[in-house]
């Protein structure tokens, strides 16, 4: 009833800029929930920046809040394509914990000689969970067999593994402190750091830890770069849709969007700086979450995903390869959930048997937050992160509260089921 | 003399940004069948919202006055308590529940919430015999046909003592026979007393059963026809607000030589493997020409273009395709798409739409390709081509933002269409390619079959409407039970020919 009105257009072209502020507003609307989960995670790391007297974005605490949450996002990025497909995928903190197992055994124990070597086991950890990730989504893919009960298996069979891997309840490190790097380390400063403040020296002649400040200016570098190509490529866009005559955003709106972000990303960066720089995981990350965005966004196959979970029946009698794609989207996850297990290793430093444990319902619960659909089709992946990331920021404030981890649990139950009811309620009211 | 049992008074209804309907009025009285009609989007079904309480009293302004007294539905409860029922489109019955558990569903025969199913079976089994069904009260929805099922949804209705039925596009997916048989049976319901409200896109059904007739245009009341009236010209000419004087666009064929050619075509059926849906079937079509597959439902039709583009239905296919006299492999769908053949389904909600996504990527769905460089989708040309189908396809629509779960059916037809003419497809399989769609809409949609074949396309439109049919195409092939049994020119073609040859075809031996 709602769609017959207007006149008929003339051409497309015309039409689309005519239409330009009510897309634009249509266009901010739909944002609206990308912008507000945004801003929620922001009042969420205010809010704790408050009760934790401070600590939260102490320069120290950012790197361990990132080094502690990586894994959910990275393993968020494979679950939000899984959830986008019509799908679900169980077993992933059981791979990681069995590929953080495997990793150890070849590094630590068993006499691979050369193919000991980190980066080795690295690779041949990843390419195992794409074949743990294929032979899941074969029997979903070609056998129709629901994803939840194969992956159910699965998340029973690899803690079987990763536990008998182990030799029951040990734990197997230290892992070398290369692998180690993955997790705890920084980038190197090859610029060389900028001392701001010199350390106070003591009356022994050596400097007290903390005292004082550097920057490390690789960091420093690295973050005006990216902020200065974040408005250039903006810009750049803008220009295009122009150039062809179509609409873009509001200039003030796109203004006040770059600021912002810059603002905020600068902020981070500069509190990276005054530590250690930027950790090597979240450049990890960092560079995985711009790629699955560009996936999804604007590569066709990203496109097909979404069109397979919206109506996967349509999806194929439009030429889409539906069983292959499905295939590929678990092993993509497969890979990413062993690198998850990867690490969680490193973090650790050894192999335990309980690496990853319950981490699914964490991987599951920040796409859900981020605004995917249990029904498939919908689902974005700067939402995945960001809902990983409240999760992240709330696990790490209330722990440096002293929250009791039990109530922690019941805290983070109640934000994921406020968040996908405000997110049916929406829906409901448009 | 006769009463007025239902009277809607200036109702008005606004969605965000849209009046849907601005005072519009509709009386009926008591013991008549009343027509309602109106293009697609007219604002029929939410009038039909607004009279069962799915839009809460309240939420509209007007009143509705039911047998004397002014009424506020909360919901469906209310109306349904009153002996308002209404029929949707949509059925909704549950699959794998029997007959008797979906008529009493909410409703069941029972004490202390255990149901007394002797009750039930026999309160039923009178049901069915009222609306002249011969099932046992057990079998199981699945198990019945379309026409069987719509038919149960009237002895639900029956079971609710309704006074006022309200029927919306009860006839869209049956076949001739079935709807004879469902506009027979409420003319027996009228005889009885009973007063229904029709909605209806088939205007020969309309004309047959009505009363009266109200025409909607765009969310108002344009007249009420009386009987003495009713005549499918002036209904037309009151519906699309001009003179339809034509309802085929004229054209002149350019036939040129043999595009696609099937031989011996067989499909079995994919569960029951004994069971052959396609017995040898050939056909083929040339270049501009547009060739139409008459047949009955069941007939295999559907079957016959599914399994034929990319394998889509069946099993043990057999068979050879021929694309300008070469043999071509269509084991898959994109094997077919890439031999320039494209099938448009006859259920666009299923089988053609992800309705939950925007008109842009429902347009390049099938040719991703076209828009995208190194697998990389190229923003702005997928906009401009999906502008360019909008305005080529008259999709009517704010932008090509809108979700085409929003869109009336019509325009989702033409956003499926579209799809497909943008995968530039040599072959264009149409099936049932006005179901479902108003007159104007229907009118746009043969324009647009008319514009393919003068630019050269070879179409074959599957269509249960003989005039339709007979109106746009150059050659007819008449299928039954799985074979031709028929092929005439259009233009030495009638519905008794077309009939009498599926009569015919139907004695053969298999």
């Amino acid at each position: 009833m709602t769609t017959e009105s207007g006149p008929a257009p003339k051409s497309g072209v015309a039409e689309d800029v005519q239409q330009g502020p009510r897309v634009a507003v249509s266009a901010l609307i739909t944002n609206l929930r990308e912008y507000g989960l945004i801003l929620a995670l922001i009042a969420i790391m205010v809010f704790f920046q408050f009760t934790t007297s401070g600590t939260l974005f102490k320069p120290v605490n950012l790197s361990n809040l990132v080094q502690q949450n990586s894994f959910i996002i990275v393993m968020a990025l494979g679950m939000l394509l899984v959830i986008v497909s019509g799908h679900i995928d169980l077993s992933v903190g059981s791979v990681a914990g069995f590929i953080g197992a495997l990793a150890a055994m070849m590094m630590v124990i068993w006499p691979l000689g050369p193919f000991s070597n980190p980066l080795v086991v690295s690779i041949i950890c990843l390419i195992i969970g794409g074949g743990i990730g294929a032979a899941q989504g074969y029997w979903i893919a070609y056998h129709r067999i629901p994803s939840f009960i194969v992956t159910l298996a699965g998340m029973l069979i690899f803690r079987g593994i990763c536990q008998a891997l182990l030799g029951g309840g040990s734990s197997v490190g230290p892992l070398p402190a290369g692998f180690k790097a993955l997790s705890s380390g920084f980038i190197p400063d090859v610029i060389g750091p900028l001392t701001l403040i010199p350390p106070t020296v003591n009356a022994a002649g050596k400097t007290i830890i903390g005292s004082g400040m550097t920057l490390h200016m690789t960091t420093i570098v690295l973050g005006l770069v990216a902020v200065l190509a974040y408005a250039y490529f903006g810009l750049k866009a803008r220009r295009t849709r122009e150039a062809h005559g179509y609409q873009a955003e509001p200039f003030t709106l796109f203004v006040i969007k770059t600021l912002v972000t810059s603002a905020l990303a600068l902020f981070l960066v500069y509190q990276f700086a005054s530590y250690r720089g930027l950790p090597i995981v979240l450049m990890v990350m960092g560079a995985l979450i711009a790629l699955f965005v560009f996936v999804t966004k604007r590569m066709t196959i990203g496109r097909r995903i979404y069109a397979m979970g919206g109506n996967a029946k349509a999806a194929q009698l439009s030429g889409i390869k539906t069983e292959r794609l499905t295939l590929l989207v678990f092993v993509n996850m497969g890979v990413l959930s062993a690198l998850g297990g990867l690490i969680i290793a490193a973090r650790l430093g050894q192999a335990v048997p309980a690496a990853g444990l319950g981490s699914e319902l964490d991987v599951i619960a920040a796409v859900f937050i981020g605004g995917a659909s249990a029904m498939g089709g919908v689902g974005q992946v700067i939402g995945a992160v960001v809902g990983g990331f409240i999760m992240g920021v709330m696990n790490n404030g209330m722990s440096i509260m002293g929250v009791n981890v039990d109530w922690q649990q019941v805290v983070k139950g109640l934000v994921l089921l406020g968040a996908v009811v405000f997110d049916v309620y929406n829906k409901n009211k448009g | 003399m006769t009463s007025t049992i239902l009277e809607m008074r200036d109702i008005t209804k606004t969605f965000p940004g849209v009046k849907a309907l601005s005072n519009v009025n509709l009386s009926v009285e008591e013991g008549e069948i009343h027509a309602v009609v109106g293009e697609n989007g007219a604002g029929k079904s939410t009038l039909m919202k607004v009279l069962s309480g799915v839009y809460a009293s309240g939420t509209y302004d007007g009143a509705i006055v039911y047998r004397g007294e002014e009424c506020h539905f909360k919901g469906i409860h209310d109306s349904e308590h009153k002996g308002i029922v209404i029929i949707h489109q949509e059925l909704a019955l549950v699959p794998m529940l029997s007959i008797a558990e979906n008529i009493f569903l909410g409703n069941e025969h029972a004490k202390f919430g255990v149901i007394d199913w002797n009750a039930n079976e026999t309160r039923t089994a009178a049901l069915l015999k009222k609306v002249g069904l011969k099932e046992d009260p057990k079998t199981l929805i699945t198990n019945i046909g379309v026409g069987k099922q719509q038919l149960v949804e009237i002895a639900k209705a029956l079971s609710k003592e309704v006074k006022l039925l309200i029927l919306d596009e009860p006839t869209a997916s049956l076949s001739e026979k079935d709807s004879q048989a469902l506009l027979d049976l409420l003319l027996e319901f009228k005889r009885q007393g009973m007063t229904s409200i029709l909605i209806s896109h088939k205007l020969n059904e309309v004309n047959r059963v009505a009363d009266k007739v109200t025409v909607i245009r765009d969310g108002r009341t344009i007249e009420t026809l009386s009987k003495k009236d009713i005549s499918e010209d002036r209904i037309i000419t009151s519906m699309v607000g001009r003179s339809l004087d034509d309802r085929y666009p004229p054209r002149e064929p350019k036939i040129g030589e043999v595009v696609l050619q099937v031989k011996n075509w067989s499909v079995y059926h994919p569960l029951h493997a004994e069971r052959q849906v396609i017995k040898g079937i050939d056909i083929n079509v040339r270049k501009g020409e547009v060739v139409g597959i008459a047949g009955l439902m069941g007939a295999g039709r559907t079957e016959f273009a599914m399994s034929l583009f990319g394998r889509s239905y069946g099993r043990r296919i057999t068979g050879e395709v021929l694309l300008k006299g070469k043999p071509i492999d269509v084991s898959s769908v994109s094997k077919a798409v890439d031999h320039g053949i494209a099938y448009v389904t006859e259920d666009r909600k299923t089988y053609g739409l992800n309705l939950i996504d925007h008109i842009k990527h429902n347009i390049t769905l099938a040719n991703l390709g076209g828009v995208s460089r190194h697998a990389v989708i190229d923003d702005l040309r997928e906009l401009a081509v999906a502008n360019d189908y909008k305005a080529k396809t008259n999709i009517r629509s704010s932008s090509v933002y809108q979700m085409t779960g929003n869109l009336s059916g019509g325009n989702q037809q033409k956003v499926v269409l579209s799809k497909w003419l943008f995968a530039n497809p040599e072959v264009l399989i149409l099936d049932e390619p006005t179901r479902g769609i108003d007159v104007g809409a229907k009118y746009e949609i043969y324009t647009i079959i008319a514009r393919l074949a003068s630019e050269g396309k070879a179409i074959i439109v599957i269509s249960s409407e003989m005039p339709e049919l007979l109106g746009i195409t150059d050659r007819i092939y008449v299928m039954n039970e799985g074979r031709m049994v028929g092929e005439m020119a259009a233009s030495d073609a009638s519905q008794e020919k077309i009939m009498r040859a599926i009569v015919r075809g139907e004695g053969k031996p298999s």
